[in-house]
């Protein structure tokens, strides 16, 4: 992958993608998305759908189908945005090594390195 | 996961005629079955709901039912064969393609329930030959040098009872230094062949319980078996060549695949006519080693295209028995229907429903076709076909970067992901690599159903194509619109005489593929004053061809342009049911412009958006179109994307065949930067593909009459359908459709601008 997410000059666009985790995105959420997208492992984090628009799980696609696919039991997700959030902390984490502790809805994240784990 | 499918044994049924459906039960013994007309597959809770009132009939009913299996995988049978005694030799050209599988059989006679007979497999690499004599017997031999996938080799084996001696022989035809592919060896045999009765295969092995496994993938070229012990470089030499006398008297059989491409049969080219067949629809029309390049048809140089392609992973008939079926009364009424089968309560952890659909047409004699609608919908069952259980979320990875959102897995995609032996879309890929380029209907069609919410469609109901679809239906149900349904398969087979005397044709959101006589049957009609509603986007983008002797298959050759999920091989682009020049239509100077006004500019997956009304709306010829309509924005809401102007659109352009009196009556804006330019809209890759940043980025909302009185209106988008329903029909999406499809029912002629 071409571009390295910079945890401090990228933190905006977490802002960006937490209010608006599907939709129209700026070239700057775009590039961290299509950097956080990216598994070289093969593996594919899937959404599944447990019950038409109402609830959803977290699923590891194997890059051999030949292995099953993996269901992760809870959380249960309500809200289709609130899995979406989840997933981008997770690869957050994973690309810079730090949390991102706020929720979907409320207060924005703060442009202060205090604010993340 | 999903506990019961099933696929129907047509996908439209005529008054009178039967439909049958076979179905595999995943869970218990029995199922309940009834029929349903389907108004709206959309489960979403911001549309108008689920719609699927049930059909009293006598299918209604309960019925035992059992997990049944499809056996994918291609191969050549001939039946009867000889039994191979005394002494003889094979040869062939062969490409393998996909090494990684251990046991890969290219040729055996083979008696499974005695097991005996020989096999000539690829083990881990390897060629191998092995012999069983059904007392328990064996013997088993192989070269060392291992083969490479992508290469072509000529192999051969030599086997001589009497003396009790093997050959074992395979030349790569291309040397590369310092790699050592080619080896020949010989010794003792451990065992007799005994004397079978069996049929011979090529590309695969028969098992006890009736299947046929370890397939070969690759191509493989000029088969042959031959009496006595010959040279390896004679046998090869003859592959391509000339076949000298000694080796022409010897031929047992010698199988050309440059012959009978379009068809599925196999020709023994030697005097004892040993014809077979091919099953489930290895590709044929591949060029093999002798390919020049100077040609780029079998029909040109037949000789270079004597390659059949092998896949374990195709599929033409699933072959299920029948659990059920349906005979029409006389006086079935056209339309959308479905097949629904429980084997239980649906919860969260498994689907035990499912919907199968089918359509009722007119009725197949002209004569009986008395008293019709003027309107008919013309189900894009091609473009269905084409995207049979489509695979890319499963199979390709980055697919989330284009969808803008996690990828979405219903109970219906675990069910595919387990079980790759439904096989591919047109848009998947082979095990090994290549391209699908035939698919069938006669399997479970697991993305073609009510209730099917895809990862493809836009976000929100995240429909496409059938599912999609059944917005307009619920549409034209509010409206109590009186339609038939036609398909593209009735369309391809009765052509133009089927549509002639409906007033007007209302597309599909997607109708995507279209066979030569589906395309000159459109245009006849047209040109003779037909009122078509294309609306949908991406229409008449691909040429396909339908087989003369399969029903239910197309084939597709993702030639040198377009948005392709695969590329066909050099060389490769002909269809090879019909000969064709394959790929876009646009290449083959029908772009869809010349045809619907517009043609396909841009796709992405995501989120959708409005239109601006353009000056062109308030030309008198177009006021019918927008009256009571008095906003300039148009479809800033939906269910797919939520907005009408998504997924794939298309445009007016004059230099690919838009009439010059075609009226612009609005154009979409606010495009998602996931919105991109299609690649055959630019010759040089440019910086600005997305609709954030490139104005050609958009849809055109389009009217035109026509020179024979005729007119086309064309949205322009594979969304627009899914605006239709929002706010209960209520809203200016649903009002411009209706002003215009009641203008186009009325017998009043268009007339053409002065």
């Amino acid at each position: 992958m071409a571009y390295r997410i910079d945890p401090k000059t990228d933190r905006q666009f977490v802002e960006e993608f937490r209010r608006n985790p599907v939709g129209r995105h700026s070239p700057g959420l775009m590039r961290v998305l299509n950097t956080l997208r990216h598994d070289p492992t093969g593996s594919q984090i899937v959404l599944f759908c447990r019950k038409p628009f109402a609830e959803w799980q977290i699923a590891h696609m194997p890059a051999d189908r030949a292995e099953p696919l993996v269901f992760e039991d809870s959380p249960v997700f309500t809200d289709r945005d609130e899995a979406e959030w989840e997933v981008f902390r997770r690869r957050w984490r994973a690309a810079t090594g730090q949390d991102i502790n706020l929720p979907l809805r409320g207060h924005g994240l703060p442009l202060d390195d205090d604010e993340t784990g | 996961m999903l506990k019961i499918v099933g696929y129907p044994d047509r996908y439209s049924v005529a008054p009178g005629e039967t439909i049958a459906f076979h179905i595999s039960l995943e869970e218990g013994s029995s199922f309940d079955a009834r029929l349903v007309r389907v108004v709206n597959g959309d489960s979403n809770p911001a549309g108008p709901g689920l719609d699927l009132p049930h059909f009293p009939s006598p299918v209604d009913g309960t019925y035992p039912g059992q997990p049944r299996r499809a056996d994918a995988g291609s191969y050549v049978r001939v039946n009867p064969f000889p039994a191979l005694g005394g002494s003889f030799s094979f040869r062939a050209l062969i490409w393998p393609t996909l090494l990684a599988r251990p046991e890969q059989v290219l040729a055996t006679q083979w008696d499974a329930e005695r097991q005996a007979g020989f096999a000539l497999l690829i083990q881990d690499g390897r060629l191998t030959l092995k012999l069983a004599d059904g007392g328990g017997g064996t013997h088993a031999c192989h070269l060392e040098a291992r083969l490479i996938d992508r290469k072509w080799y000529a192999i051969s084996f030599s086997l001589d009872p009497a003396a009790g001696t093997w050959r074992l022989n395979q030349r790569a035809l291309l040397e590369h230094a310092g790699i050592v592919d080619s080896a020949s060896k010989q010794g003792g045999l451990a065992c007799q062949l005994p004397s079978i009765e069996a049929p011979l295969v090529l590309a695969g092995m028969p098992a006890v319980d009736g299947t046929v496994g370890l397939h070969f993938n690759g191509k493989m070229v000029a088969p042959a078996f031959f009496s006595g012990l010959h040279a390896a470089d004679a046998l090869e030499a003859a592959a391509l060549g000339a076949v000298p006398a000694i080796l022409a008297n010897a031929t047992i059989a010698a199988y050309d695949f440059s012959k009978d491409i379009r068809s599925v049969r196999v020709s023994d080219i030697g005097p004892n006519r040993l014809h077979g067949e091919i099953v489930n629809l290895p590709a044929r029309g591949m060029k093999g080693p002798n390919w020049t390049g100077l040609h780029h048809t079998w029909q040109a140089a037949p000789t270079e295209y004597g390659a059949i392609h092998f896949h374990e992973d195709d599929l033409y008939d699933a072959g299920w028995p029948a659990d059920l079926s349906w005979t029409l009364p006389k006086d079935a009424k056209s339309g959308a229907y479905a097949l629904h089968l429980k084997c239980g309560e649906t919860d969260a952890e498994a689907m035990r429903e499912t919907y199968i659909p089918f359509f009722v047409r007119p009725p197949r004699a002209a004569r009986d076709r008395v008293n019709r609608p003027k309107v008919a919908f013309l189900a894009p069952t091609a473009s269905y076909m084409a995207y049979a259980n489509h695979g890319e979320h499963i199979t390709v990875r980055g697919v989330e970067r284009m969808m803008g959102r996690l990828l979405h897995f219903g109970h219906q995609d675990v069910y595919l992901y387990e079980h790759p032996e439904l096989c591919h879309s047109l848009y998947d890929k082979h095990a090994d690599g290549s391209g699908v380029c035939y698919s069938s209907r006669l399997r479970p069609n697991i993305n073609c159903a009510p209730r099917y919410h895809s990862w493809l469609g836009g976000d929100g109901s995240s429909l496409y194509q059938y599912n999609a679809d059944t917005h307009l239906f619920g549409w034209l149900a509010h409206h109590e619109i009186e339609y038939d349904i036609i398909t593209d398969e009735d369309l391809h087979r009765d052509g133009y005489e089927l549509i002639r005397d409906y007033q007007v044709i209302l597309t599909g959101s997607h109708p995507e593929y279209h066979s030569t006589p589906m395309w000159d049957a459109m245009k006849a009609w047209l040109d003779r004053g037909g009122r078509l509603m294309y609306l949908g986007g991406n229409g008449w983008y691909w040429r396909i061809a339908f087989h003369d002797e399969l029903p239910g298959v197309i084939e597709v050759r993702r030639a040198e342009d377009g948005i392709r999920s695969w590329e066909a091989e050099p060389g490769e682009y002909y269809h090879s049911f019909t000969g064709e020049y394959g790929g876009l239509w646009r290449r083959c100077g029908r772009a869809p412009n010349s045809i619907v006004g517009i043609g396909f500019i841009a796709q992405g997956f995501d989120v959708s958006s409005p239109y601006l009304r353009g000056p062109d709306a308030d030309d008198p010829r177009a006021s019918f179109i927008f009256k009571g309509v008095t906003e300039d924005i148009i479809g800033d809401f939906g269910l797919i994307g939520g907005g009408a102007a998504g997924i794939e659109l298309d445009c007016i352009n004059p230099l690919l065949g838009s009439p010059p009196n075609i009226l612009r009556l609005a154009s979409s804006i606010d495009h998602s930067p996931l919105m991109l330019l299609v690649n055959e809209e630019f010759t040089a890759t440019l910086p600005n593909l997305g609709g954030d940043q490139n104005d050609r980025v958009h849809a055109d909302l389009a009217f035109v009459e026509t020179a024979a009185g005729g007119a086309i209106f064309a949205t322009g988008s594979i969304a627009w359908c899914g605006s239709l329903p929002w706010n209960n029909y209520d809203n200016n999406v649903s009002t411009i459709t209706l002003n215009t499809l009641r203008r186009f029912m009325s017998d009043e002629p268009f007339t053409p601008p002065a």
